[in-house]
C-alpha cells in the first residue's frame, strides 16, 4: 500500500500562489473557524478539545484538553494568558518554522480560537530570536488580522477582545521549557521554575494562570473546531489523534517535512518509501525519533512493545526498528519519544561517538545553570564525550559517562537534566562496544564521514 | 570620637584584579539616542502593560540592530528606560547568546554546527567561510573576525532548518543547502 | 519583616499526619519537607533553602523520597494492617525545600536513592571547585566541607580541566567575592533584592560559566552586605574585616546583643583569648531574625584600640597619676560626700547596662536623690526600616527606668548650672562631652570635680581628675531593655584588660564608699536587688532572660519620642 500523507496543517503550504497576506488566506476559507468558534460558548470549545485527544506537539505530548482543563475559570480571579511557543529550537525539528514562514494565519486563527475558548484577552507569541523574518511575518499578519477585525477590539462584533504581540527570544534553547519561556517573557533570564509550586496553569506569567502551547497545537485548534472533537479523533490512533509534522534530516535522500496521520506510518516506511532511503545506497545505523532530547534507536535491535488492545486487554509484540509505528505510545513504549517530531537518521559510516559528543556540547552550551547537576554534568559529560570521540578517552570513561548521566536525569528543575541524559544514556547503552573501542584507542577511525568533536 | 564608626582596617583593602565580561572597554562613545528610535522603543513598551520589565528582550533587540552591539551604555540606558538595575539587564545580554557586547564583522556570518548539519557538513563549511573570510582564531564566545572588520564567522546552535542541511545565517538571512559554491555566491552578494 | 518565614506557621494551623522515614507524626500545615524534619531532629542537607528567603530550588541538595496516599477505585486512601495510610512512592526524588506537607504524605529523608542523589550533587558541586580550603575563610564553616564528608565520596572522577572564574573580587566596600568558590545557590541575590531591596547581584554568563557579578561600577555596599558572607554556605563571599584574621574553629562563640542601636539585634561574638574577630547575628524572630546591620556588627573594633584606658588615673596637683582602686574610690568619694546634692550632676549613658544603670541610681539616692540631676547623651540617627532603630543608644529604655535620663532635655539645665558655678562636680559615664554631647570646652573647663568613666581616652577624659576605666560589651554580663522594651543578656566574651574593671564593680565600690557596704557581690546578687527595687523587672533573673531575652509586659511607656 503507498504511503500517502495525510495534510491537514500542512495543506496549503508549497501549493503554487499560497502566499501569506490575509487575502490569500480568506480566498482559502480562512477565519471561518474561527467565525464558527466565536458562535460557540468557550467551555464548549475546551469541551471539543477535550474530546479530540489531542496532544501537545512541542515535545512532551500532554493532552492539550487537560491542559486547558486546569484553568478554572469559575474559580479564577486573575486574568488568563496565553502564550504561544514559537520558539522552535529542538535539533532535528523544523515544522513550526514552516507554518510561520508559509501560513501564519492559520496559527494566528487557531491561537485566537485557543484565546476565546479559554477567556483570554492578552497573549503573545515567543518566537525565537533568529526567526527574524519570521517574526515581521507573524507582526504583519497581526496587523492585517487586525485591520480586518479578527483580532483586537470587539473581534466580529463579539464583543470579545484580544491583543496578540510577537515576542523575540534571543538564542536560548531553554525558553522551550514553558516556565523557562514564562521568566525569559517577563525579561529575566531564562530559568525555568520548580513545580510545584509554580505550574503555569495556576502561578505562570506574572504569576497568573497561562496556557502555553506550540504552534502546531494551536493550528490544530483550528481544524478540531472545523471538523469537531469527535471527527479529529478518528485521525490516528486512539490516545494518537490527529496528524502529526514530521521533519526528517539527516542521512537520508529526502530530507525535509511530512505530514501523516499519527502512527499511520512506520519508522521503516518514513526512510524508505517517503524519503528515498537511506543517503547513496547506505544502511541505517541509528535513528533518533523526535528530536535530539529522544533517546537514540539502533538498527537492528528489537523491540518488545506493549500496547493495549481495542478491548483494553495488553499484548506484547516484539518488532524491529524499521516496523515500529510513530506514534507517541508506542515510540514510549519502545523506550524512546516522539518529542517534537525531529526524526534525525544517521548511516553504518557515522561514529557514534562523534555524533553523541555533537548532541552534548549543544546540552553543555544551552544549560541555563541554575541547578547543580545539569549545570555541571552537561559541561563534564561533552568533555568526556569530546574525548572519547577524539580518541582520547580512559578505559573508565564509558562507565563514567553513562553513570554521570544518571545522576542528572530526574534530579534537576526542568526536562532539560532528561533532555541532555538520554543521549547520553541510550548512545552509551546502545552502541557500547563502540564508545569502550574509542575509550581503548582501537576504534576504527572513519575518515570519510567525519564529524569534528568540539 | 564616635563609638559606632563602621571601620575597616585599612591593610584589608583588596585590589580590584578581577575584571568580569562588559565591564571593560571604558571607551565607549555615549550614543546619541535617535528621536525615532525612542518612540519605537516606547511603542515597544506598550505590548507590555503588565510589567515593562518585559520589554527588556526587545529593547535590547532594537538597541543591537541600531548601534550593532550592547554596550555598558546601552546596558544602562535601557535599564533607566525600564527603571531596573543595570545589572538585570547585564544578566540578560550575557545570557542569551544572540546580544553582543563587542562589535562583530559587517557582515556576520552564523554557521549551524548542531548534529543534522554537522552530519550534512557544518563543520567544513564552517572552516570553509573562515578561510574565505580571513578571519583568526575564534575568541572566548567563538567570534572570529576578520582584520578589517568586514566578516564575523561563528557556530550557533540549531538553527530549525534542519532537512536542508548545513544552513547559515548572514546578518538576519537564511541560508539552506549551502554548498561551497553558494557559499562563494554569497559572499560575494554581501560584498557588491 | 520576613516576607518569607517557611519555619513559621500559624498558631492554628490544622495538624497533619506525615510519615517520616516509617514513622507517622503530625506536624502543622504550611511546613515544607527540610523544616518538618528539622523538628523531628533530621537534617536534610541543603544549600540554596533559607527559611527566610524565596525558594529556588536549585541546588538540589534536599532532594528526598516523596510518596502520597496510595488511592483505591473510589479515590479513598487504602489503609495498611495498622490502619494507617499505604503510601505510593513517587520513582523520582523530590526537593525537601519546595514539597509542602499534605495529609498522609510519606517522605524518606534516609533511603539509598536520597544517599545516591546527595553524592551525585556534592560531586557537580566540587568538580568546578578549586578546593582551596588552606586558603579559604570558610573553612571550618563550609558547608562544601561538612557535606562532603557526610554525603560525598572519598575520591574524584574529574580528571578535566576546571572552569575558570573571576577571584578576589572587589564587589564591595566590606565584601570580597571568589567566584571560583560560588556554587550559584543564589542566596546572597536573594537576600539583597527581598530583604534589603538593593538589587545590585545577579548572574552573568550561563550553564558552567555562570558567574555572580555586581553591576561594572555598581557596589553591594548596603548596611546589610556582610549578611551575605552569613548566609554564603560556601567561601565566595567573604567579610574583609574578617579576612585572613582567624581560623573560625578557634573562635569561641558568646552570646550577646549588638550594642549599636535601640534594636539590640541577637549576636555571637567570636574570640579568641582576650581579642574579639568578628560578630555574627544569632537568630531572634522577635528582634533580628537571621540578620544584623554591617554598622553594628562592625562596631566592635574599638575594644581593642590604642585608646583604651587601662589604669584608673587621678589628678595630683597639676599632674596625673595611675592610682589604684583601692585608693581612689575612697578619696572620690570622699570629696563628694563633701559636696551638697545641688552641686553634683550625673552624665550618664544609654550604652549603660541595667545593672549599672541601677547601681548610678543608688549612688544618686546617696549624694542627694533628685537634687543631683541626672540625663543621657541621646544618640539620634535614622530608622532604616529593616534592623537599624533611630535611637542609637543600646538602652536608653534602661537609664529612663531608673530615673537617669529624661531623653537629653536636662542636659541644658546640667550644662547651665556648670556654666554659672552652681553645679561643680560631675559624673561622666560612658560620654565624651565635647563630642556626642556637643558641649564647649569652656563648660567642661568649668567643672571643678570632674569624673569620667569610661572605655576610651576621649577629650573630656583628658580634661578629668578622676578616670574610672570601665569594661566593653565584650568583656561583661548585664542586661539591656531595647526600643522595643525587650529585656536582654549581654555575657562576657573575652577577659577586662589591664585594671579596668567591670562597670559595675566600679559602680559598687563608690557606693560602697559613700554610704557603705550592702551584702552585694556577684551581678547576680546586684540584678536580685534591682528586681527588688523595680516592679518592671519584678520575678526575674539573669538567667530567666534566657539567650532570647522577654518583653516586659510592665515597662513603663517611654517618655522618649
Amino acid at each position: 500500500m503507498p504511503i500517502t500523507e495525510r495534510r491537514l496543517i500542512f495543506k496549503n503550504i508549497d501549493q503554487p500562489g499560497y502566499a501569506i497576506d490575509i487575502d490569500c488566506y480568506l480566498r482559502h476559507d480562512g477565519y471561518k473557524d474561527l467565525k464558527k468558534a466565536l458562535t460557540m460558548k468557550g467551555p464548549d470549545i475546551v469541551a471539543e478539545v477535550k474530546t479530540s485527544g489531542l496532544r501537545g506537539r512541542g515535545g512532551a505530548g500532554f493532552p492539550c484538553g487537560v491542559k486547558w482543563g486546569f484553568i478554572d475559570p469559575t474559580k479564577n480571579t486573575k486574568p488568563v494568558y496565553l502564550i504561544c511557543n514559537a520558539d522552535e529550537s529542538e535539533p532535528g525539528t523544523f515544522k513550526d518554522r514552516q507554518i510561520i514562514y508559509k501560513d501564519p494565519h492559520q496559527m494566528l486563527e487557531g491561537m485566537i480560537i485557543a484565546c476565546y475558548a479559554n477567556n483570554v484577552h492578552l497573549a503573545y507569541i515567543y518566537i525565537r530570536g533568529e526567526f527574524t523574518l519570521g517574526a515581521k511575518i507573524l507582526e504583519k499578519a497581526i496587523a492585517e488580522a487586525k485591520a480586518k477585525n479578527y483580532l483586537g477590539k470587539n473581534i466580529c462584533g463579539t464583543g470579545y477582545d484580544l491583543e496578540i504581540y510577537v515576542h523575540r527570544g534571543a538564542g536560548a534553547y531553554i525558553c522551550g521549557e514553558e516556565t523557562g519561556l514564562i521568566e525569559s517573557l517577563e525579561g529575566k533570564r531564562a530559568y525555568p521554575r520548580i513545580k510545584p509550586p509554580y505550574f503555569p496553569a495556576v502561578l505562570g506569567l506574572y504569576m497568573c494562570p497561562t496556557i502555553v502551547n506550540n504552534v502546531e497545537t494551536l493550528c490544530n485548534i483550528k481544524h478540531i473546531v472545523a471538523m469537531g472533537g469527535a471527527a479529529y479523533a478518528k485521525i490516528g490512533k486512539p490516545n494518537n489523534t490527529g496528524t502529526r509534522l514530521l521533519c526528517v534530516s539527516g542521512d537520508v535522500e529526502k530530507p525535509g517535512y511530512y505530514e501523516f496521520e499519527v502512527g499511520a506510518l512506520t519508522i521503516g516506511q518514513l526512510l524508505n518509501d517517503v524519503c528515498g532511503g537511506i543517503k547513496d545506497g547506505r544502511k541505517l545505523k541509528a535513528l533518533i525519533p523526535g528530536g535530539s532530547s529522544a533517546k537514540v534507536m539502533k538498527a537492528g535491535d528489537r523491540y518488545k512493545i506493549k500496547t493495549k488492545k481495542p478491548d483494553g486487554t495488553m499484548e506484547e509484540k516484539e518488532m524491529g526498528l524499521e516496523d515500529i509505528p510513530l506514534d507517541f505510545d508506542t515510540l514510549a513504549a519502545a523506550g524512546s519519544m516522539a518529542g517534537s517530531g525531529g526524526v534525525i537518521v544517521m548511516d553504518e559510516t557515522r561514529d557514534m561517538a562523534e555524533c553523541l559528543a555533537n548532541i552534548s556540547t549543544f546540552y553543555a552550551h544551552e544549560s541555563c545553570g541554575q541547578c547543580t547537576p545539569c549545570r555541571e554534568g552537561s559541561l563534564w559529560m561533552k568533555k568526556i564525550t569530546s574525548r572519547i570521540a577524539n580518541g582520547k578517552g580512559h578505559p573508565d570513561d564509558v562507565g563514567l559517562l553513562k553513570n554521570v548521566a544518571d545522576n542528572i536525569a530526574g534530579r534537576t528543575i526542568c526536562a532539560f537534566g532528561e533532555a541532555c541524559a538520554w543521549p547520553v544514556q541510550s548512545f552509551v547503552e546502545k552502541f557500547k562496544n563502540e564508545f569502550e573501542a574509542h575509550a581503548l584507542g582501537t576504534a576504527k577511525k572513519s575518515t570519510e564521514q567525519k564529524l569534528e568533536a568540539v | 570620637m564616635s563609638i559606632n564608626r563602621v571601620t575597616v582596617p585599612a591593610t584589608q583593602n583588596i585590589p580590584p584584579e578581577a575584571v568580569y565580561p562588559g565591564a571593560h572597554d571604558s571607551h565607549h562613545p555615549a550614543p546619541v539616542i535617535p528621536k525615532d528610535f525612542e518612540a519605537e522603543v516606547d511603542t515597544v513598551i506598550t505590548h507590555y502593560p503588565v510589567s515593562k520589565r518585559s520589554a527588556s528582550l526587545p529593547l535590547l533587540h532594537l538597541w543591537q540592530e541600531k548601534f550593532g552591539y550592547v554596550s555598558p551604555e546601552g546596558i544602562e540606558w535601557i535599564a533607566a528606560k525600564l527603571e531596573l538595575q543595570p545589572i538585570n539587564i547585564l544578566e540578560l545580554v550575557t545570557f542569551y547568546p544572540m546580544f553582543r557586547q563587542h562589535p562583530a564583522g559587517k557582515i556576520q556570518i552564523k554557521v549551524c554546527r548542531t548534529l543534522s548539519c554537522a552530519l550534512g557538513g557544518g563543520y567544513a563549511l564552517c572552516d570553509y567561510f573562515r578561510k574565505k573570510c580571513n578571519v583568526g582564531e575564534p575568541d572566548a564566545h567563538g567570534l572570529a573576525t576578520s582584520p578589517d572588520g568586514k566578516y564575523s564567522v561563528e557556530f550557533v546552535e540549531c538553527l530549525a532548518a534542519c532537512g536542508t542541511a548545513p544552513v547559515i545565517m548572514i546578518n538576519d538571512d537564511f541560508y539552506e543547502d549551502v554548498s561551497n559554491v553558494k557559499a562563494d555566491e554569497l559572499l560575494l552578494k554581501y560584498q557588491g | 519583616m520576613n516576607p518569607f518565614n517557611h519555619d513559621v506557621t500559624a498558631p492554628d494551623a490544622p495538624l497533619l499526619n506525615v510519615q517520616v522515614d516509617g514513622e507517622w507524626m503530625q506536624f502543622p500545615k504550611g511546613l515544607n519537607v527540610i523544616e518538618v524534619a528539622r523538628r523531628v531532629g533530621k537534617f536534610v542537607p541543603h544549600y540554596c533553602y533559607h527559611p527566610k528567603l524565596s525558594i529556588p530550588g536549585n541546588c538540589r541538595m534536599c532532594l528526598i523520597e516523596l510518596g502520597t496516599p496510595k488511592l483505591d477505585a473510589n479515590r479513598k486512601p487504602v489503609l495498611d494492617a495498622g490502619n494507617k495510610p499505604e503510601i505510593a512512592w513517587m520513582p523520582r526524588p523530590q526537593i525537601g525545600c519546595a514539597t509542602q506537607i499534605s495529609e498522609g504524605m510519606g517522605i524518606r529523608t534516609q533511603s539509598p536513592l536520597v544517599e545516591e542523589c546527595r553524592k551525585g550533587v556534592m560531586e557537580f558541586l566540587l568538580i568546578n571547585h578549586p578546593l582551596d580550603c588552606p586558603i579559604c575563610d570558610q573553612a571550618g564553616e563550609c558547608k562544601l566541607q561538612e557535606y562532603s564528608v557526610q554525603y560525598g565520596s572519598e575520591g574524584s572522577r574529574f580528571t578535566d580541566d576546571k572552569v575558570k572564574k573571576p577571584k578576589r573580587v572587589d564587589i564591595g566596600e566590606r565584601i570580597v567575592l571568589d567566584d571560583e568558590r560560588c556554587i550559584m545557590c543564589s542566596r546572597c541575590i536573594r537576600f539583597s533584592k527581598e530583604m534589603v531591596k538593593d538589587d545590585v547581584l545577579g548572574f552573568i554568563d550561563r550553564g558552567s560559566h555562570t558567574t555572580l557579578a555586581v553591576h561594572p561600577g555598581k557596589r553591594l555596599d548596603n548596611n546589610y552586605s556582610l549578611n551575605t558572607v552569613d548566609i554564603c554556605p560556601v567561601g565566595a563571599l567573604t567579610s574583609k574585616d574578617f579576612r585572613f584574621q582567624m581560623r573560625v574553629w578557634f573562635l569561641k562563640e558568646t552570646k550577646s546583643v549588638c550594642t549599636g542601636c535601640a534594636t539590640g539585634c541577637n549576636t555571637l561574638i567570636g574570640s579568641r583569648e582576650n581579642l574579639v574577630y568578628r560578630q555574627t547575628p544569632r537568630e531572634n524572630e522577635a528582634v533580628n531574625s537571621h540578620w544584623m546591620c554591617d554598622q553594628g556588627r562592625l562596631g566592635f573594633h574599638y575594644i581593642h584600640a590604642p585608646e583604651r584606658l587601662l589604669e584608673p588615673v587621678s589628678k595630683v596637683g597639676h599632674g596625673k597619676l595611675p592610682t589604684p582602686w583601692t585608693e581612689l574610690i575612697p578619696r572620690l568619694a570622699a570629696q563628694l560626700r563633701e559636696l551638697p546634692a545641688g552641686k553634683i550632676a550625673i552624665v550618664a549613658s544609654g550604652r549603660m547596662t541595667n545593672e549599672e544603670a541601677f547601681l548610678l541610681s543608688q549612688i544618686r539616692k546617696i549624694l542627694g536623690g533628685d537634687a543631683v540631676l541626672s540625663d543621657i547623651v541621646p544618640r539620634k540617627g535614622e530608622a532604616d526600616g529593616i534592623l537599624r532603630s533611630a535611637d542609637l543608644n543600646p538602652n536608653a529604655r534602661g537609664l529612663e527606668l531608673f530615673g537617669l535620663s529624661n531623653g537629653g532635655q536636662t542636659l541644658g539645665q546640667i550644662r547651665h548650672g556648670i556654666d554659672t558655678g552652681r553645679i561643680e562636680a560631675l559624673i561622666v559615664l560612658h560620654e565624651n562631652l565635647l563630642g556626642d554631647a556637643g558641649w564647649p570646652l569652656s563648660t567642661v573647663q568649668n567643672v571643678k570635680l570632674l569624673v569620667v568613666q569610661s572605655i576610651l581616652a576621649c577629650p573630656t577624659s583628658e580634661l578629668a581628675d578622676y578616670i574610672l576605666p570601665g569594661a566593653s560589651f565584650a568583656e561583661k554580663r548585664g542586661s539591656m531593655i531595647n526600643g522595643n522594651g525587650r529585656l536582654q543578656r549581654l555575657n562576657k566574651a573575652i577577659s577586662i584588660p589591664g585594671q579596668a574593671l567591670d562597670d559595675w564593680q566600679i559602680l559598687l565600690q563608690l557606693k560602697a564608699a559613700l554610704g557603705g557596704g550592702n551584702g552585694l557581690h556577684t551581678i547576680e546578687e546586684v540584678f536580685k536587688a534591682m528586681t527588688e527595687a523595680t516592679p518592671a523587672l519584678s520575678g526575674l533573673s539573669l538567667s530567666r532572660i534566657g539567650d532570647l531575652g522577654v518583653d516586659l509586659k510592665n515597662l513603663p511607656a517611654t517618655a522618649a519620642k
